[in-house]
């Protein structure tokens, strides 16, 4: 029971990361590595709010919300934007930026563990399962994002762009729509979307400089289990692996250190049957 | 003999003394083989023994790319040498003629493990599932804390020699050896070895290539084979020189590092990874002496302004700086020459035109 109830939780909360980050891979063509580094600086940001300078929480979170969202857009702006052409060096300048936070961070704050305060106190009993109310406020927020997204991506004319700029570029140049200034909205969505996860989130964990690592590569895993591009495929993958991991966690010994190689080897096994990911369409590679 | 010797000079000048890439490259080579007589700083000399082995490791990483393979689980094959090397060395007791070949084995079995699900996948598909090997690979060293030290890994081994000098050559002469070969592996100009250019073509269009008549999935496992084997023998130096193989040789990290090395020094290239590595890891090596706090995060800082303004690399980029291609007869030519050293053809033809 607690492995489903938590399962859910954190799936919600995986489902929420994977969709800013694909939002990001489709309409920007760029596989950000540094994204969930955000993460890690949001949680900072909200604990340097929060613990050390004694503001309110209603404060605090729009403010490390903006901030970091800010940082994001910047990097792409100034970094990442003029290399977008080169695939890998991409890669490469997202990891060194993700190594670079870390770095910042950790000479800041050094090694320590830190806590940030929950925004809600107290559990709940549910099904013979206390429960922590940050779990629930955390499923909730999640949902809201991801059903905010899905409005926004199917009802709005930005939203439309956005898919269409996902699914062909160049057409979408010959339309009218500039290109440019969709990926940007896409970039900034993308990253409100990991800080205001993380500050709902970062309660239930703790904050420490390399809490980027392990989300980065079950995001990636996630991602490309449901398929590039697959809204739907990202949500059922994040709800897949996330409950192996909760389960690896709680009935294996030792599952604090598999939890991680368990998931992905779900993965490779789910990719080796089936190329394309659960729900991703096998397109043809894209000619120059 | 003397004629011989003549003529190896003569050959020498028209194939390195008159292309400043080749000669910079002949010039570190002699500059790593004197390196051991002049430093005499151990520290120093450690550090380069290091480099020497993530030299091979980020070359072999290099012959995947090359084949158009993007690994991210570079770490798997570095991880499974080094392992193999120092189980076989503690609970085996073999010696390190044995131990590093047996490491290199392991390398390319988990080179064609690997190639099992990468050959029906592409692009970042790819990327993703090479990631999770290492990750594999890492929890079942924790599953099995007999046999591999879980947490603690294993130490205790037989080092390579007693003397820090003997081990820097060690390393350096494998290292040039095994990059030698890769080089020529992947030679897209050989008339006698094949495989460069039918892994350039894989690189470029992969069902073309196809369509051509090559057997893709006989290339693709041979290039993972070959990676997993140069990346072995990289991870069974390394178990050897370290005396201590812990599980954070297959670390995300450990799978990042030669990505970075590669792509700063110019990827698919060969000699790129070598020279980004090189001055990557002497450089973050330094950092720590001169500025211990902050070293990474200078370090990082450098790669990103060094990236923004050479994204092909550092090594492409002074050749492009320096060499210039004669458009008549492909000749490679210094830069400042006005027409081509073999075939009189002006060199820079668009600023003729204009003029």
């Amino acid at each position: 029971m607690q492995v489903l109830i938590i399962g859910i939780v954190i799936g919600t909360v995986y489902a929420a990361l994977a969709l800013g980050f694909s939002l990001i891979w489709g309409a920007a063509r760029i596989i950000n590595l540094a994204y969930t580094s955000f993460y890690m600086l949001a949680a900072y940001f909200f604990y340097v709010f929060c613990s050390l300078l004694g503001l309110n929480i209603l404060l605090a979170i729009p403010l490390s919300i903006l901030i970091t969202t800010f940082i994001g857009v910047a990097t792409y702006k100034f970094c990442l934007e003029r290399i977008r052409a080169h695939e890998f060096v991409v890669i490469l300048v997202s990891i060194a930026l993700a190594f670079f936070f870390e770095e910042c961070v950790l000479s800041v704050f050094g090694y320590h563990y830190h806590r940030v305060p929950p925004l809600v106190h107290g559990y709940q009993e549910l099904f013979g399962v206390r429960v922590l109310n940050q779990y629930f406020l955390a499923f909730g927020f999640c949902i809201a994002l991801i059903l905010g997204l899905w409005l926004f991506l199917s009802k709005s004319r930005t939203g439309i762009a956005i898919r269409a700029t996902s699914q062909d570029k160049e057409v979408v140049n010959l339309m009218g729509i500039s290109e440019k200034k969709v990926s940007l909205v896409a970039i900034f969505i993308g990253i409100g979307f990991v800080t205001i996860s993380s500050v709902v989130v970062s309660p239930i964990y703790v904050v420490e400089p390399s809490m980027w690592m392990h989300p980065i590569i079950m995001i990636l895993a996630i991602v490309v289990l449901g398929g590039l591009g697959s809204l739907k495929g990202s949500l059922i993958a994040a709800y897949i692996l996330a409950f192996s991991e909760v389960a690896v966690v709680n009935w294996l010994p030792m599952g604090d250190f598999i939890k991680g190689a368990v998931s992905l080897l779900v993965m490779v096994i789910v990719l080796s049957l089936r190329p394309e990911g659960i729900f991703g369409v096998a397109f043809e590679e894209e000619r120059l | 003999m003397r004629y011989f010797l003549w003529r190896l000079y003569r050959s020498f000048e028209g194939e390195v003394f008159d292309i400043p890439g080749r000669m910079i490259g002949f010039a570190g080579i002699i500059l790593l083989l004197s390196a051991g007589l002049v430093i005499s700083d151990p520290h120093l000399i450690k550090m380069l023994t290091f480099a020497a082995i993530f030299a091979l490791f980020a070359a072999s990483w290099d012959l995947l790319f090359f084949a158009g393979q993007l690994s991210l689980g570079h770490g798997a094959f570095f991880g499974a040498g080094a392992y193999t090397s120092a189980i076989l060395s503690l609970k085996g007791g073999l010696p390190i003629a044995i131990t590093i070949p047996l490491g290199a084995f392991t390398g390319v079995i988990m080179g064609v493990i690997l190639a099992i699900p990468a050959l029906r996948l592409r692009g970042p598909y790819l990327a993703i599932v090479t990631l999770a090997f290492p990750v594999i690979l890492q929890g079942i060293v924790f599953i099995f804390p007999d046999l591999t030290g879980g947490e603690l890994g294993l130490y205790g081994l037989t080092p390579i020699s007693d003397s820090a000098l003997v081990i820097y050559y060690f390393c350096l002469i494998v290292m040039l050896i095994c990059v030698a070969v890769i080089w020529k592996l992947t030679d897209t100009g050989s008339r006698i070895i094949r495989s460069g250019i039918i892994l350039y073509a894989i690189r470029e269009d992969e069902i073309s290539a196809r369509d051509s008549g090559i057997n893709t999935v006989k290339y693709k496992i041979l290039a993972f084979g070959l990676s997993g084997f140069f990346g072995g023998i990289a991870g069974g130096l390394y178990a050897h020189t370290m005396v201590v193989v812990g599980p954070s040789t297959l670390s995300f990290l450990f799978s990042i590092y030669p990505l970075i090395w590669t792509i700063f020094g110019g990827a698919a290239t060969i000699y790129g990874p070598v020279i980004g590595t090189f001055i990557l890891y002497l450089l973050s090596s330094q950092l720590l002496a001169i500025v211990p706090e902050i070293r990474m995060a200078i370090f990082t800082a450098i790669i990103i302004v060094m990236i923004l303004f050479m994204p092909e690399g550092i090594s492409r980029w002074t050749r492009d700086k320096l060499e210039i291609t004669c458009p008549r007869c492909k000749i490679i030519n210094m830069r400042n020459h006005k027409v081509c050293r073999v075939c009189d053809a002006p060199l820079h033809l668009e600023k003729a035109s204009s003029s």
